[in-house]
């Protein structure tokens, strides 16, 4: 290792001492819930790639009491980042200029939420007409 | 000078984040909740008929794996980056089980995809 051991700042729950940066700790764990429900769709993507015995095992598991409380928690999570996403979105773009002005952030931030909404309407009623 | 890789994984991860921000939630409640439990959709929705029917379509497959890859790929960067914040740096090693995690689903996806004919 390094022979001169220099002082490192320990860094333990540094972001539990400020309630932005807790609130920054839960809108970055939001990827936890994006990432397990990706493994999901993919484990039921290979199972349908494997048969239909897979894919019903796939089914059963997902009606399952433990998989309906994990998606239930994953409703939650995604529904976070759904918000901190649009709330971030005006620090995180460059501006935009309207009629030489420049757009406020909390229009951004409403227009994200409103166009969560309708696509979400639409791939309802999409998948409702596919599959009723 | 070397050009970065940066933008690439910073690409995906917005790609992803915006794509999940839209319509994720919507996504979990189909697929883990209203079509296994038969709230507004019918059970009989994730048949495997109706699945394999989708997954061969060629507008199915694409937003199998739009969704599967992208979800991936935004959680990947976002959690590579917050290890940092947690005194795991930027390494090889949290790089590779990062992004190597989304790269080994992506592949697995597609795989799965052709698999499906």
């Amino acid at each position: 290792m390094n022979a001169r051991r220099p002082y490192r700042r320990p860094m333990t729950g540094w972001w539990r001492k400020n309630p932005y940066f807790v609130e920054y700790m839960i809108h970055e764990g939001t990827a936890l819930a994006v990432a397990a429900y990706a493994l999901v769709l993919l484990a039921g993507l290979i199972a349908l790639a494997r048969g239909e015995a897979a894919w019903t095992a796939w089914l059963s598991l997902l009606q399952s009491a433990p998989m309906l409380i994990l998606h239930g928690v994953l409703l939650l999570g995604f529904v976070y980042h759904t918000w901190t996403w649009f709330h971030i979105m005006p620090r995180t773009l460059p501006p935009i200029l309207i009629g030489g002005s420049r757009v406020a952030g909390s229009t951004i931030t409403r227009a994200g939420l409103a166009a969560a909404l309708l696509a979400s309407a639409l791939v309802y009623i999409v998948v409702a007409r596919l599959a009723p | 000078m070397k050009r970065s890789n940066a933008p690439i994984f910073w690409a995906l991860f917005g790609a992803g984040g915006m794509l999940s921000a839209l319509v994720g939630a919507m996504l979990v409640w189909i697929t883990g909740l209203a079509a296994p439990l038969g709230i507004g959709l019918s059970k009989a929705s994730l048949s495997h008929a109706n699945a394999l029917a989708v997954a061969q379509s060629w507008p199915g497959k694409l937003a199998i794996f739009v969704v599967v890859a992208l979800f991936l790929w935004h959680a990947a960067h976002r959690i590579f980056h917050t290890l940092h914040d947690f005194g795991i740096h930027a390494g090889m090693v949290a790089k590779l089980l990062c992004y190597g995690t989304a790269m080994v689903g992506t592949l697995a996806a597609i795989a799965a995809l052709v698999a499906i004919g």
